[in-house]
């Protein structure tokens, strides 16, 4: 009932803001169609000026027309359309809905015809409406357009919008988009320096291709300052520049620390390579897939959890399969490790093959929901919020994973385990339960990547194929049994690799960052954080 | 020495009898492919002499890693780009043979690099056009660069695992570099449309035939070279190697040189199976340096038994026959019957065929002896053959601290 009220005022409301905009509307239609009484170029002058004060953002589409000349009068009734010329004949449009309402022969309409001096008129009509729109993001688009496409004529109605505006944020665009044009007006040295000045001090990309124009095009002081500005916004791009490939690499390191930190921990505790691990992630991928599938169909307002609802879930999975894979298969190779390699590898063959029976060999869609979607500026840096809650959530599971393995009774007995497997199993560790939850637990971890992974990559039977080679890499130039060498792994491998990306392409700087692990592998055979002591070398 | 030894009892007898088999297949198939008439019963059509010949192929492929899986304990999983490179070189001469028969004509490039506005050769596709040279460099480059890796590699003791991944990501940086279309390899499309072969057409029945009998051949002569490695001064270092690698290197020994030499072999076996591959299917391409196909070249030694010579050549020839027969009949599955293979070899034939069979022949001849002593009225305890004894444990987390059997799960 309630609810039934809510919509009648919010009806009641929304038909009391349009009354009075239909009424602007009429009185508009009635300014326009005094373009098809008054003849001469002074007499359209005058309604264009007579639109131009009415200050309504709906005026721009005919004088946009207009300067195009693509207004045009109907012959047989006098009434004024935009036109869209195709062929012979011309499609009428309404001049403020912009609607399709007619098709009319050349012959039957004559167009408004405009002069340089009427363009020049309309330009500044048309710019001024812009910066004065009601919509704050209608304005900065405004400002951009005038920055990128600087005009003497410009300053003028950009003044009196500096002087109208009470947004200090569209302001300094507004300020900005004044020197721009200041810089190709003829105005005194003193009034270009300063502008130079102003629009060093924005620093993005926008304001080195307009520096680096006046560099080219005026002489003395100016040039000079331009040319200071420049160095000083090159600089500090280069910097931005940075800051952009290391924000890359963290990202990109923290999809490889969740892929790659479930298989560091069963392969210190173990000694085994799980060679089925990146179908954990795709395990954990698709249960992603079906929660929202169930949610879309059953539960749509709940889309937004979804992610929540599927973490714990994506870890039971991945989980459970991990069980099923250790006491069924690896429990018998112990002692074996290349054979337990290849047994993995044959359950990440059935494993993918049953994904794809099931769900067939295409992408799946997963959503992203509101949260995670668009992005977030930091200066000349855009931070996608996907990217971000993926870092904190990876950083998130290592503080878990770090917090098991030290101060839990698990975790001392995974790293008794680690450590030295007779000794522990001596103490009356049972070392072959360690075992069985040590895998559960790296293949839960995978599982839990894997939700977060289907947010950024398609999720398909390969998907796991595309991590299990960077996560191996990890784990080996990181180190096995030390999660921080994981870390420390992870974020380099990240980082080095998003560095590598602008001079030798993506392709490439993978090829190098492989060839350099092999390397170091050499140097170092155990990895960055290598296990001390008698147990290594067995 | 080595011809008293060759027909001697045993295990020799039976690379005696595989070297025969292989000779006689050289002969026959390509008799009953070419001389009997497609009516008769025993017509071999041409497709099932290609496909064979392909297997061929993949069983020497299969021996090259046996010589270093199974005798030196090195799981190499970037065994397919040995065999890849030696594609390549073989595939490289081909398409120079091509000439100006492609479809763009043109006299000097290959077809892919007009189309990727190449204005002259790269350097490196030099001296491609003599067959000489080609099969200098089936040999050179995947010995050149097993040498250097495993110089590396080994040098640094580099073992297990850790080394069985690092062969993975050797692999796998070769399959990313040959899928850029600037390598100047043909992309992904890689090489492809071959017209001849020392101046026969590809395509030709005689040609094929002569393939498959050339790869048959060289099975026999990969078989006959591993036997001989593994049976000489040498080869016995290399078991001693794969059993206790600490020990032999304190006896004195350089255990990084052994394996090294066993390494650089393997891969140059490896490109020859390679280079005698191209021809017969007509085409390489970067697919062949997928990790997940140099994994299956495990597979097909484990199935038929690693350290048997024989071994890997049966189980290259059934679990590629059977990979045929599925894709064929079952496409869905043959992924689920791959996957369940690799399990079910590791976990109950963790010798493969052939050392089940022997261990079966072994254990029944025991018990034979048992029986004969027990009507003799003897001492019926007759010592159980010997195990193979393997220290598998070099990584944290074996058992391998004294015990030399790996320990059942407590």
């Amino acid at each position: 009932m309630i609810l039934l009220r809510a919509l009648g005022l919010t009806l009641l409301f929304l038909m009391a803001s349009l009354l009075p905009s239909n009424a602007a509307e009429a009185d508009l239609r009635a300014i326009i169609a005094k373009f098809a009484t008054g003849t001469g170029f002074s007499a359209t002058e005058a309604v264009v000026r007579e639109l131009a004060a009415t200050g309504d953002p709906a005026v721009e589409r005919p004088l946009a027309a207009l300067v195009e000349g693509n207004l045009y009068i109907r012959k047989a009734d006098s009434a004024v359309f935009v036109g869209n010329e195709s062929g012979d004949s011309v499609a009428l449009l309404d001049p403020l809905s912009g609607e399709k309402s007619a098709e009319a022969a050349k012959a039957d309409i004559t167009k408004i015809k405009v002069n340089n001096g009427l363009r020049r008129v309309i330009r500044d009509a048309l710019g001024t409406l812009t910066l004065r729109a009601k919509d704050p993001t209608v304005r900065i688009a405004a400002a951009d357009t005038m920055l990128k496409t600087p005009d003497a004529a410009n300053i003028e109605p950009l003044d009196a919008a500096i002087a109208a505006e009470t947004d200090a944020n569209v302001k300094a665009l507004f300020e900005q988009a004044r020197a721009a044009s200041v810089l190709v007006s003829d105005r005194p040295e003193a009034d270009k320096l300063a502008a130079v000045a102003l629009i060093g001090a924005r620093g993005d990309r926008d304001a080195l291709s307009l520096l680096t124009s006046v560099e080219a095009n005026s002489p003395g002081a100016v040039k000079d300052a331009a040319t200071a500005a420049i160095g000083t916004i090159n600089s500090s791009l280069a910097l931005w520049d940075a800051a952009q490939n290391i924000w890359y690499g963290i990202s990109l390191g923290s999809v490889l620390l969740l892929a790659a930190i479930g298989l560091a921990i069963t392969f210190g505790v173990m000694g085994v390579i799980n060679m089925a691990h990146g179908e954990m992630v795709m395990l954990g991928a698709y249960t992603t897939f079906v929660v929202q599938q169930v949610i879309r169909t059953s539960f749509p307002g709940l889309f937004d959890w979804s992610l929540v609802i599927a973490l714990p879930l994506a870890f039971l999975v991945a989980a459970l399969v991990g069980l099923i894979i250790e006491r069924g298969v690896i429990r018998f190779l112990y002692g074996r490790p290349l054979e337990t390699l290849l047994a993995t590898w044959g359950v990440s063959l059935i494993l993918q093959q049953a994904v794809r029976s099931i769900f067939g060999p295409t992408n799946q869609e997963v959503g992203n929901p509101s949260w995670m979607s668009g992005s977030v500026d930091i200066g000349q840096l855009a931070v996608t919020w996907n990217r971000l809650w993926i870092l904190v959530f990876a950083l998130g599971v290592f503080a878990v994973l770090l917090y098991v393995m030290k101060r839990t009774p698990w975790g001392l007995q995974m790293r008794a385990v680690t450590a030295n497997r007779r000794m522990a199993a001596s103490m009356g560790i049972r070392t072959p339960w360690v075992d069985a939850l040590t895998f559960a637990l790296g293949s839960g971890i995978a599982g839990i990547a894997g939700v977060a992974l289907s947010q950024i990559d398609n999720v398909s039977p390969n998907l796991g194929r595309g991590y299990i080679i960077d996560s191996f890499m990890v784990v080996v130039f990181g180190g096995v049994g030390n999660l921080w060498g994981t870390l420390v792994g992870s974020f380099s491998l990240g980082i080095v690799n998003k560095f590598l990306e602008p001079y030798a392409g993506a392709v490439l700087g993978k090829i190098v960052v492989l060839v350099l692990i092999i390397l170091f592998i050499q140097k170092r055979p155990r990895g960055l954080f290598a296990l001390k002591g008698r147990a290594v070398e067995a | 020495m080595i011809t008293g030894r060759f027909f001697a009892a045993g295990a020799d007898r039976r690379i005696a009898i595989t070297i025969l088999i292989l000779l006689a297949a050289a002969i026959i198939v390509p008799l009953l492919n070419l001389a009997v008439s497609p009516a008769s019963a025993f017509y071999i059509p041409s497709y099932i002499v290609a496909l064979t010949g392909k297997y061929l192929c993949y069983a020497l492929l299969a021996l090259a890693l046996d010589l270093v899986w199974g005798y030196c304990g090195i799981l190499s999983l970037g065994h397919g780009a040995f065999f890849a490179l030696g594609g390549y070189a073989m595939g490289m001469y081909l398409m120079r043979q091509i000439g100006s028969r492609g479809v763009y004509g043109n006299p000097l490039l290959p077809d892919f690099m007009v189309f990727l506005n190449y204005k002259e050769l790269p350097w490196f596709w030099y001296g491609f056009d003599h067959f000489w040279f080609a099969a200098i460099m089936v040999l050179a480059v995947p010995g050149l660069l097993a040498f250097v890796f495993g110089w590396f590699a080994f040098r640094s003791r580099v073992t297990g695992v850790y080394l069985s991944i690092i062969t993975q990501a050797m692999t796998y940086a070769l399959l990313l570099a040959f899928f850029r279309n600037d390598m100047g390899f043909g992309g992904n499309n890689g090489l492809t449309d071959f017209k001849d072969i020392l101046g026969f057409n590809v395509q030709a029945d005689a040609t094929r035939s002569a393939l498959f009998a050339a790869s048959a051949i060289t099975l026999a002569l990969g078989v006959f070279v591993t036997w001989a490695i593994v049976g000489s001064k040498y080869g016995k270092l290399l078991m001693a190697v794969r059993d206790a690698e600490s020990r032999t290197r304190f006896l004195g020994w350089r255990a990084e040189n052994v394996k090294l030499f066993a390494f650089t072999v393997s891969a140059i076996i490896a490109g020859i199976a390679g280079a005698l591959y191209v021809p017969q299917v007509g085409i390489i391409n970067p697919g062949e340096f997928e990790p997940s196909n140099s994994i299956e070249v495990v597979v097909w030694a484990a199935v038929g038994g690693r350290g048997t010579i024989v071994g890997p050549i049966i189980g290259a020839l059934l679990v590629n026959a059977g990979k045929s027969w599925f894709t064929g009949a079952l496409p869905e599955f043959w992924l689920f019957a791959l996957g369940g293979l690799f399990v079910a070899v590791t976990l109950f034939l963790p010798k493969g065929i052939i050392g089940m069979w022997d261990s079966w022949r072994g254990n029944a001849r025991a018990m034979r002896a048992a029986s004969l002593a027990e009507e003799a009225g003897t001492d019926p305890d007759v010592p159980p053959p010997p195990k193979v004894v393997r220290s598998a444990a070099t990584r944290p987390g074996d058992w391998s601290a004294s015990g030399p059997e790996p320990q059942p799960a407590e």
